[in-house]
């Protein structure tokens, strides 16, 4: 009876459902919401602690055993995401109450966030590959609405831009859901695992797997992001900082799961593919984000990175390189939330988006400046923040497998990230004020307090490493042998 | 622009009740035979429709005063409360229980907790089926 694990994805539904009816009251809506965050945050951290002692959990639905009904399994690896996911989302969350128009909060603005966590938490959670599309669709369809609030020309024609692309995304998964089913016969990834060691990665199955790859790609914005850098950029801050925090992150997350669960044999192929997806990936991020002087396409841009970065270690799959990747993946979580948030920030306080537009801003705003000077030195990957760990354990990982091209785009790719938030530092942070002190909009209190928290959150990941190696150890474990997860899931009660 | 069709609306007047009890026969057929909570929803939704088109928006709205957002909300707490429900009693998320009781002039019955879960799901079906319709019709 493990009925804990299911809480991340349903606390925030079922109180989701409960603000519907208390639309009025604005305080109500946002106590609620950030205590379920905060519950969120303990129970992932009690259940870390509970898969150390007894190995991963499951919680089968209704009592229906598997592989005949639909499950949630937590291990480490989920768990960790979870965590992080919580931080952010509370972190966002208490930006958005300085932020977020009362009209927008009146309009269920507190139950789509709620709702786009409770998918995002539930993908990372699901064990069976057709509840994975549905929590797809559950973050995807909260992410419609959260998109579009605001109403602006440009935020309409960017959000119908994503609306189609999910949609055609999510049924090219659906069809490779039932090519999968209609091969192997089963849904249940441990199953799933189970049967195609069975019969072996025939070339049928490859080809599905290719599918697989296609859809989440899109999803994560692997080589196949021409949508994501307009998508991004055009929300109100804080969901652009949870979209660019979570939503690639789910994608890169599904990647992990079905690549490392279900199709690990014909890794020639599959994984040959994913990197060199990767280093493209790599490639194009990096020229975007030094080609723009729009500071949330920049921002957008080093998302793109970060994927190619983390994909990186999937493709290369040595034990050190799956470690860095779990570490970079938890780091860029909290670190991009954090960027989007100064970035926006930023264009709240003077009104311009593109960077030779604003100058100055140390001088009125320190805390900001040297907040975003962190950010940079962290997402370079500079010691004791915490981008440093999965950097090196990833590069480690490449040297290991020999795969010397896709170490040198990575680590190229982290002095062009370097470059292109330097540049904003210099030129909007630094040089002569042009905006003076009466005429910028004042930095408001909760702007403060929750990118300090995001910023807390990358030192201590980054000093805290010693500690946190344990659980990152043991995710990357279960990743690299299937065989505990299966034994997890149909293994007896 | 009045168009005088006493016809439809006689006709409608008595097409609302078959249409609401086939909704609510294909409700329960739902239980161990197609149907169920969503196509009795579904059903139910466009009985209202059809009020909706044949008298006008605010005759309807005058005689329910309903917020239909809050039906779907209402369906939905439904929905998952049930699942909860079964944390109550220790058993797995999503457990649903039955039993059968003898009820005076019907005799013995089945009663279940899915039956809620399915209510909540026709009433979802239900609010965002109208809501979604009132919305197009609103702006012209």
């Amino acid at each position: 009876m493990n009925n804990i694990i299911v809480m991340p994805m349903m606390l925030p539904v079922l109180l989701g459902i409960i603000l519907l009816f208390l639309r009025p009251y604005v305080k109500t809506q946002r106590t609620i919401s950030l205590l379920v965050f905060l519950a969120n945050i303990g129970i992932s951290i009690y259940v870390l602690q509970l898969i150390q002692q007894n190995g991963v959990m499951r919680l089968d639905f209704g009592g229906w055993q598997p592989p005949f009904g639909i499950l949630f399994v937590a291990d480490s690896f989920s768990m960790l995401l979870v965590l992080s996911s919580s931080v952010v989302a509370a972190a966002c969350l208490i930006y958005s109450f300085s932020s977020v128009k009362p009209s927008f909060e009146k309009n269920f603005f507190y139950s789509f966030v709620l709702f786009l966590i409770a998918g995002v938490n539930g993908s990372f959670l699901t064990g069976d590959i057709f509840n994975l599309f549905v929590c797809f669709e559950i973050m995807l369809l909260s992410s419609y609405v959260l998109i579009a609030f605001g109403g602006r020309k440009r935020q309409l024609r960017e959000s119908i831009k994503y609306v189609i692309i999910n949609v055609v995304s999510s049924w090219i998964f659906l069809v490779a859901i039932a090519y999968l089913y209609g091969t192997v016969g089963t849904l249940n990834m441990a199953h799933l695992s189970e049967r195609i060691a069975e019969v072996g990665q025939t070339p049928m199955i490859t080809v599905i797997s290719v599918v697989f790859l296609t859809v989440f790609a899109l999803k994560a914005g692997l080589f196949l992001y021409f949508w994501l850098p307009g998508s991004y950029s055009v929300p109100i801050t804080p969901i652009a900082a949870l979209f660019g925090a979570l939503l690639t992150k789910v994608g890169i997350y599904a990647m992990f799961r079905v690549f490392t669960l279900l199709f690990y044999q014909e890794q020639q192929i599959t994984h040959m593919l994913i990197g060199i997806l990767a280093a493209l990936t790599l490639i194009g991020g990096s020229i975007g984000a030094v080609a723009y002087k729009d500071i949330r396409l920049v921002a957008s841009y080093n998302v793109i990175i970060a994927v190619g970065f983390i994909l990186v270690g999937l493709a290369v799959a040595t034990p050190s390189a799956i470690e860095g990747s779990i570490y970079y993946l938890i780091h860029d979580i909290i670190i991009k939330a954090l960027l989007f948030l100064l970035v926006g920030t930023m264009i709240a306080v003077t009104g311009q988006t593109r960077m030779d537009e604003i100058s100055g801003l140390i001088k009125n705003h320190p805390l900001l400046g040297w907040l975003f000077f962190l950010t940079t030195l962290s997402l370079s990957g500079i010691p004791p923040l915490s981008g440093f760990i999965g950097k090196v354990l990833i590069g480690e990982g490449a040297v290991a497998a020999g795969a010397y091209v896709l170490l040198a785009l990575a680590f190229i790719s982290s002095i062009f990230v370097l470059y292109s938030l330097m540049r904003i530092f210099l030129t909007s942070f630094w040089g002569e004020t042009i905006i003076s002190k009466d005429e910028e909009v004042p930095a408001k209190k909760g702007w403060v307090v929750s990118t300090c928290i995001l910023a807390l959150g990358t030192i201590a990941l980054g000093l805290g490493a010693e500690p946190m190696s344990v659980y990152i150890q043991d995710a990357a474990e279960t990743l690299l042998n299937p065989q505990i997860y299966i034994d997890a899931v149909l293994g007896g009660n | 622009m009045k168009i005088n069709n006493v016809i439809l609306r006689t006709v409608a007047k008595l097409v609302f009740f078959i249409i609401l009890t086939l909704a609510v026969y294909l409700f329960f057929a739902g239980h161990n035979s197609p149907g169920g909570g969503f196509s009795g929803g579904l059903v139910l939704a466009s009985a209202l429709v059809l009020l909706f088109i044949v008298f006008d928006i605010e005759t309807i709205q005058k005689g329910l005063p309903i917020d239909f957002k809050l039906v779907a909300a209402l369906g939905a707490f439904l929905s998952v409360g049930t699942g909860f429900g079964a944390l109550v009693f220790g058993e797995n998320f999503l457990t649903q229980a039955f039993d059968y009781f003898n009820v005076p002039f019907f005799g013995e019955i089945e009663l279940t907790t899915v039956t809620i879960f399915e209510g909540g799901v026709a009433l979802v079906v239900v609010g965002v089926v109208v809501t979604i319709l009132l919305s197009i019709s609103e702006d012209e």
